[in-house]
């Protein structure tokens, strides 16, 4: 089932086209890779499908509904959580109230004025609620011990990983990760991997864009692969592989004898 | 000795207000404003304005003028809050330079610069508040009022989003945080904070006049904020304690004609500029909001 | 009078108002371009040019009557007073905005609030709270051209004010260290690279920008009263004429303030805005740009990297 999909999507700075009639689906379920050389365009089609930038022309769906120009804030309420390529925590509040943030606005049913009294009146005990649901989250990627921590003195590869953590207190249906394995060790991104498993297996689909061919390669289901603003190619990793357009995209365009040693 | 403690406990709760408001803005969100002033100057206006032009109660006039300001705050907040810091400072300024010269210029409603007096004492009880010690118990109890509602916002999701706001806009919204909704809230409370030290102002002086309502007046605000600590309401009614004691400790010592009144302000900029370089986080530093240990160690089971 | 001799009596004193608003909106704009912050005590050391300015030239001319020599006396009390100004802009950068290079977005803008209270009651409390008048170095009885009323100091402004911006224009296009400066403003850790000093380009450029405030103080200081809060809403407003021209436009910001003279001259003039609202009309206009086109006339829209 495709849970999101965009329409001849394109997204015009002036003269500079970043992306260019771009048909992007997400299947419900999986995880879906978005690759392609630097400047191809593929996070501004992230920012375009996440409400941080309006596409000059064509549409973005989301289970069938047409959710183009919304804004970033009703976009995660629909369900639609991300990440950052640069990493964007609240630094200077605690791991904690990182992920509590992203609790913001899941505090049960009822009209908006009732709630916010709601939640003045019982402000300890929905405090101490929140509190706890952040720290489920925080158990999922072992850093409940960090928690009263500032966000900003964490560790390069924890500070990624309390952004996913803070996506996730969202409750989306899909998770954008940019980059996610940006600036990681091996390792580090070995378990990075482990952990994007898992939040398939919570029932979460996962879309990243990610250089790390390996990462991709392993574990997306699907691929689409970016060239200048263009979708070039989609399809399982081994398409991709295969795919002489993409192959061209990342060596160049040279096909010199001498070069094609190098293959 | 003892008029001007009692004065400096006056004005630090008047000025305390229009603080707890600024830190609001500034404190949580982030956002420089520099209208305080000119919030300050609705709230005094419309209670000098109702009461004597219309004869209403002290009492009535605190409503109108608070939730005048507030809106007055939605007004300037609206388009202003989509601009970038720097710009935001001198558009707010901007905003309460236009109503200060509105205020002179209107003379049928403000008298221009002839200001209004004899704006009649506050009734309690069927009698008037008159002593320093009736004016203390007054003003201080709506800085409590201001100070719980304030803190109990801070420690709710809401606080807890305008900080997200302030670290990163792009990162809330995409929390799900409607950033502007929320920076115009702050807005308003910092606003009608601001016109209820506006209120007390004109009643405690019994006149109100343009003169009075000037940039210095935000600056000072700003000033107990930055220096008690941005993001603490306690140490911001502490830094307005402290202004004030600086601004009447020549009168209080007797030798205002020795220290001329700009050697005050001279200082209170100095201020500005030493806390910035050597604690800018202020005396108290921002106050980060505890959870139960209790909570955390059950959670983790 | 005609009233096409009407439109051009505005225009000159429409253009010599925003000559002055110019030469200050450099200031605001350089800084920016750099550092990317409001200097807000830009508008006090126009106010403490203006009083050097006069201090210098009521020492040179001395008893000495009206004559050519009052005239040399004010262009040396000028350059004296702009060689001042550069040494007091370069010492507050050094003290009150250096160390705070890394601090947050905010604390140099406080900073520089301080400061700007420092000079101004600094300037109350040294020089008194009354106004002085500057004496035009020059008989001023107005010329009479074409219909229209010329008084010599506007002649005097104008030529100032187009003399420092072609100065202006001419170091930061053709100089080396103009070119320094440029390269600075555009990418300031890519200039690192490139060998240049950037504490010396801001500390520069802060130098000139203050030669350039007072220099504009002291002609603002012909038509108005020089006192210790002068330079707040003559700074206020110049630093509007950045913002509507472009902040960190060099261009922008002499079109900027032009433009806001022409704008205060003709509002008051052709619309009938009363002239005590006459310092409102600058805020709107910064108002109404701001959430027209934030990036200025001729700014670049620069949106953030996500």
């Amino acid at each position: 089932m495709i849970l999101l999909e965009t329409k001849d999507l394109t997204r015009a700075y002036g003269g500079v086209v970043a992306v260019n009639k771009v048909d992007f689906t997400v299947e419900s379920g999986l995880i879906t890779g978005l690759i392609g050389p630097n400047g191809a365009g593929k996070t501004t089609l992230f920012n375009n499908m996440t409400g941080l930038d309006v596409p000059s022309s064509g549409r973005v769906f989301y289970q069938g509904k047409d959710i183009t120009g919304y804004p970033a804030h009703k976009i995660c309420r629909l369900g639609i959580a991300r990440t950052f390529q640069n990493i964007r925590l609240f630094k200077e509040l605690s791991v904690v109230e990182n992920v509590m943030v992203g609790l913001h606005f899941k505090n049960g049913n009822g009209n908006r004025l009732g709630l916010a009294l709601k939640s003045f009146v019982r402000l300890e005990s929905e405090q101490e609620q929140m509190y706890r649901k952040a720290m489920k989250w925080l158990e999922f990627f072992h850093m409940e011990d960090m928690a009263e921590e500032k966000a900003g003195s964490l560790p390069y590869g924890y500070q990624r990983e309390l952004e996913i953590a803070r996506a996730l207190a969202t409750e989306p249906k899909i998770l954008f990760l940019d980059e996610p394995a940006a600036g990681m060790n091996p390792q580090e991104t070995d378990s990075l991997m482990q952990t994007i498993r898992r939040i398939r297996d919570l029932g979460i689909t996962v879309v990243l864009i990610e250089h790390d061919m390996k990462l991709v390669m392993n574990i997306c289901d699907n691929i689409t692969v970016l060239n200048y603003g263009q979708k070039i190619a989609q399809g399982s990793a081994s398409d991709i592989q295969k795919d002489p357009k993409v192959i061209e995209a990342y060596l160049g365009t040279d096909s010199s004898d001498d070069d094609d040693e190098d293959f | 000795m003892l008029n001007f403690f009692l004065l400096i406990v006056i004005y630090a709760g008047i000025y305390a207000l229009m603080a707890l408001g600024q830190n609001m803005i500034t404190g949580y969100v982030g956002i420089l404003s520099l209208c305080q002033a000119g919030f300050f100057a609705v709230g005094s206006y419309v209670t000098a304005i109702l009461s004597v032009k219309l004869g209403w109660s002290f009492w009535a006039t605190v409503p109108v003028a608070v939730v005048l300001s507030a809106l007055l705050g939605v007004l300037i907040g609206l388009p202003t809050l989509r601009l970038k810091g720097d710009y935001l400072a001198i558009a707010t300024l901007g905003f309460a330079e236009i109503l200060r010269t509105i205020i002179n210029n209107w003379d049928s409603l403000t008298n221009g610069p002839n200001g209004i007096s004899r704006i009649p004492k506050a009734m309690l009880f069927g009698s008037p508040i008159k002593s320093k010690y009736a004016y203390i118990l007054l003003i201080w109890f709506f800085v409590l009022v201001v100070y719980l509602l304030f803190e109990r916002i801070a420690k709710s999701r809401m606080g807890r989003a305008l900080e997200a706001i302030r670290e990163d806009e792009i990162a809330a919204s995409s929390m799900g945080i409607n950033i502007t909704k929320y920076k115009v809230w702050a807005f308003a409370l910092g606003a009608a904070a601001a016109g209820l030290a506006g209120c007390l102002q004109a009643l405690y002086i019994g006149s109100v006049m343009p003169g009075t309502y000037v940039f210095m007046v935000s600056i000072m605000a700003l000033c107990m904020v930055v220096l008690g600590g941005m993001g603490n309401f306690t140490a911001v009614i502490l830094g307005a304690f402290i202004i004030q004691l600086i601004s009447y400790f020549p009168q209080m010592v007797g030798l205002s004609n020795v220290i001329p009144a700009q050697a005050r302000q001279i200082l209170f900029g100095l201020i500005l500029v030493l806390m910035m370089i050597y604690r800018p986080q202020g005396i108290l530093g921002r106050k980060e909001r505890k959870y139960r240990k209790t909570t955390r160690k059950e959670a983790s089971k | 009078m005609s009233s096409i001799a009407e439109f051009f009596q505005h225009l000159v004193n429409g253009l010599t108002l925003g000559g002055i608003y110019a030469l200050i909106a450099l200031g605001y704009t350089m800084v920016y371009g750099i550092l990317k912050f409001i200097n807000f005590a830009h508008g006090d050391i126009l106010m403490v040019g203006a009083y050097l300015g006069l201090f210098i030239f009521n020492f040179l001319r001395g008893n000495s009557a009206i004559g050519p020599w009052w005239f040399v006396a004010f262009l040396l009390a000028m350059l004296a007073s702009m060689l001042i100004c550069a040494l007091l802009g370069m010492t507050i950068e050094k003290l009150a905005y250096k160390p705070l290079r890394k601090a947050t977005r905010l604390a140099p803008l406080l900073s520089a609030i301080g400061v700007s209270f420092m000079l101004s009651n600094g300037a109350a409390w040294a020089w008194g709270t009354q106004s002085r008048k500057l004496d035009y170095p020059f008989d001023n009885t107005p010329l009479h051209v074409f219909g229209i009323s010329i008084a010599p100091h506007q002649i005097l402004i104008l030529v100032v004010a187009t003399i420092m911006m072609v100065a202006l224009t001419l170091f930061v296009s053709k100089s080396r260290m103009g070119k320094a400066m440029r390269a600075t403003s555009l990418d300031q850790s890519t200039a690192k690279l490139m060998g240049i000093n950037s504490d010396q380009i801001i500390s520069l450029t802060f130098g000139i920008g203050s030669a350039l405030a007072a220099c504009g103080g002291m002609l603002i200081a012909l038509d108005i009263k020089v006192y210790a809060t002068m330079g707040t809403m003559v700074g206020l407003k110049a630093f509007v004429a950045a913002v509507v021209g472009g902040i960190g436009n060099i261009g922008g910001a002499m079109l900027g303030g032009l433009l806001l003279g022409l704008l205060e001259t003709f509002g008051i003039a052709l619309l009938g805005i009363p002239t005590s609202y006459k310092d409102a009309i600058a805020f709107a206009v910064l108002i109404i740009v701001l959430l027209v086109k934030p990036e200025g006339i001729m700014g670049k829209a620069e949106k953030e990297k996500v």
